[in-house]
């Protein structure tokens, strides 16, 4: 009874710390958007919105030839050459192409969808960046103002509830075109897309327990010391796979793998309508690699080094759209180096990476960081142990000694696994096997011997002798006494 | 610039009057020869398959995986606020999230031993 009471008393704390909590959030309102559009008059938006636009179209001109030519070094040979200074211009070339060419319906297709199906994907993927930063506050004709369209406390939410939308593209492109191979495409890419975004709004998570606000603005500010990257490694591991599987990119591209569906969901796309999907697929590779900049890599700020120099002149103002471009431009060249290097997987591996690896661990690690900025936080009590000049909190070292056994723990299990099923393995196989046991005919191994099935109505067979002699009943390889001998 | 949405509805525009753009200029530009063979369904060549109006049937595994996913992911939403305001909530908030976590694991793990994670 008084542990109940006691209970019940430790409850009641913790809900008036809790609406205590409550009420500090909303007079603190840390989860504000940092970034200032006080300044900002709706034509400045405007014109931003169009260097955005522009920013992101250059990029994809350069990112497609860029791929080519590093994928044409890796494989030893030059890539696009002619058009333009380093072939740069190839990409442009390609456009046109596409332009001058016959837009094609095919004649089962649904009409509508399938001109609607290009254009939500080519129209969506511009959003993503809107709530990107570029740089901190710059000026602009006159004014001061953050180089983002805009801001939001649910910034993140937003980009992951367009990256949704997005996806409506590929599963009517592939439903609309009447066609079988678009069908089943466009239904691989959507399940794929949807378990990869399960793992990739997890993975979050990590960062939204440290930054303590979901605006892009805020997450950038709050990394002015230490880059997420550090404390949620994890969670960058895990964004880095699930942002290759989300863009259906190799080594996940199970969407067009064209060995067998030939093209996917626009197999039956030509033209300007299917450069639409290309522009899409690249402008959400680099969506999704710019808010792992903005998550993990401290967004616009200058790395650790240069940042220090002359009191953070290169963190300021124009400066922090090359330090993005920089790391986004990091994050492409992943992309073609896995796609350069890394075969294709097949599709059941990757649903199940994604169910029982991916979502799994990410959950875990969420639960293992909610602890740790407990511990940070003081909630564990406040004892910390001095070593070398700093301090650690007792509790946090207990959980990192925790987990560290937990992990030799598994591992341990997972090598006493791996020893079983390899002993499993290597087991002998038996000197008689039956062909039909399993269902269907087995042909036997090296020094294996068939038993001969009883035949209905024929008296039983003798049994055979092990194998240091020949058989005494019907010889196994030895078909010659099946045919009589002709002539 | 009161609503912080507005800017969004530019690059919206923007996006959607390059893409349709483009398409209605290759639809003027380029050229339209007839061929009867282009319209059918492409399939490497051979007879197109006879196909069920509205996409027929497909495996019920597509089905399977977006209802999991709307599971999975309210559960990732629900995260979203908690870890947000972890700091003012206090230990109760980790408390609670803890239990939550654990009464989805465990759907998880019967989604896992009915075999519903499988893909053959």
């Amino acid at each position: 009874m008084s542990t109940l009471l006691s209970l019940h008393e430790a409850a009641g704390t913790f809900s008036e710390s809790a609406l205590h909590g409550i009420q500090t959030l909303a007079a603190e309102g840390k989860d504000n958007p940092r970034a200032d559009f006080s300044d900002t008059p709706w034509w400045l938006s405007l014109v931003k919105a169009l260097i955005i636009f522009v920013y992101l179209l250059v990029s994809t001109l350069m990112v497609i030839w860029f791929e080519r030519r590093v994928i044409g070094r890796m494989q030893q040979r030059p890539g696009p050459n002619r058009n333009g200074p380093f072939g740069l211009l190839q990409t442009l070339a390609d456009g046109m192409k596409a332009m001058l060419k016959e837009d094609n319906t095919p004649a089962k297709a649904d009409r509508f969808v399938f001109t609607l199906a290009p254009l939500i994907t080519a129209t969506m993927c511009f959003i993503g960046f809107a709530i990107i930063p570029l740089a901190g506050e710059v000026s602009m004709f006159g004014h001061r103002t953050p180089f983002q369209l805009a801001d939001s406390p649910i910034a993140v939410l937003f980009v992951l509830a367009i990256a949704g939308i997005g996806i409506y593209g590929v599963v009517l492109a592939g439903w609309s075109s009447g066609s079988p191979y678009p069908l089943m495409g466009g239904l691989r890419s959507s399940a794929q897309m949807i378990s990869y975004e399960i793992a990739m709004g997890l993975s979050l998570v990590a960062v939204f327990l440290y930054s303590g606000s979901m605006s892009t603005s805020q997450i950038v500010g709050s990394q002015g010391s230490v880059w997420y990257i550090v404390p949620a490694f994890f969670s960058f591991f895990v964004y880095v796979i699930t942002m290759v599987g989300e863009t259906n990119r190799l080594p996940f591209d199970l969407a067009e793998g064209e060995g067998e569906l030939t093209g996917g969901f626009h197999t039956e796309y030509g033209s300007m309508r299917f450069a639409m999907f290309f522009l899409g697929e690249y402008i959400n590779m680099f969506t999704v690699a710019a808010l792992a900049t903005t998550m993990f890599l401290g967004g616009w700020q200058a790395p650790p080094g240069i940042a220090a120099i002359n009191d953070g002149m290169f963190n300021e103002g124009w400066w922090g759209l090359l330090w993005f471009t920089i790391k986004l431009w990091m994050f492409m060249f992943v992309f073609v180096w896995l796609r350069g290097s890394l075969p294709r997987t097949r599709y059941d591996q990757f649903m199940r990476f994604g169910w029982k690896f991916l979502i799994p661990a990410t959950l875990g690690w969420v639960v293992l960081v909610a602890f740790f900025r407990g511990a940070q936080n003081g909630w564990f009590g406040d004892a910390a142990l001095e070593i070398a000049g700093r301090r650690f909190p007792v509790s946090s070292l207990a959980i990192v000694g925790l987990v560290a056994v937990g992990a030799l723990a598994f591992g341990w299990w997972w090598d006493n696994r791996a020893m079983a099923r390899e002993a499993a393995a290597n087991e002998t196989a038996p000197e008689e096997i039956d062909p039909y046991a399993g269902g269907f005919v087995v042909p036997p191994l090296p020094g294996q011997r068939l038993r001969e099935t009883a035949r209905v109505g024929a008296p039983a067979l003798p049994e055979a002798d092990p194998v240091t002699e020949r058989p005494s009943g019907p010889a196994v390889f030895d078909f010659t006494d099946k045919e009589a001998p002709r002539g | 610039m009161s609503n912080p949405y507005v800017p969004i509805l530019f690059l919206l525009a923007l996006g959607f009057v390059f893409a349709a753009g483009s398409v209605f200029t290759s639809l003027v530009v380029g050229p339209k020869r007839y061929n009867r063979a282009k319209s059918e369904p492409y399939e490497c060549g051979i007879q197109p398959s006879p196909r069920a109006e509205g996409g027929g049937r497909v495996p019920i595994k597509y089905f399977l995986t977006a209802m999991l996913f709307i599971i999975f992911d309210i559960e990732s939403v629900f995260l979203y606020p908690f870890a947000v305001a972890f700091d003012q909530l206090g230990l109760f908030a980790l408390v609670e999230m803890v239990m939550f976590i654990i009464t989805v694991f465990v759907a998880y793990a019967y989604v896992w031993k009915r075999g519903g994670l499988e893909w053959d």
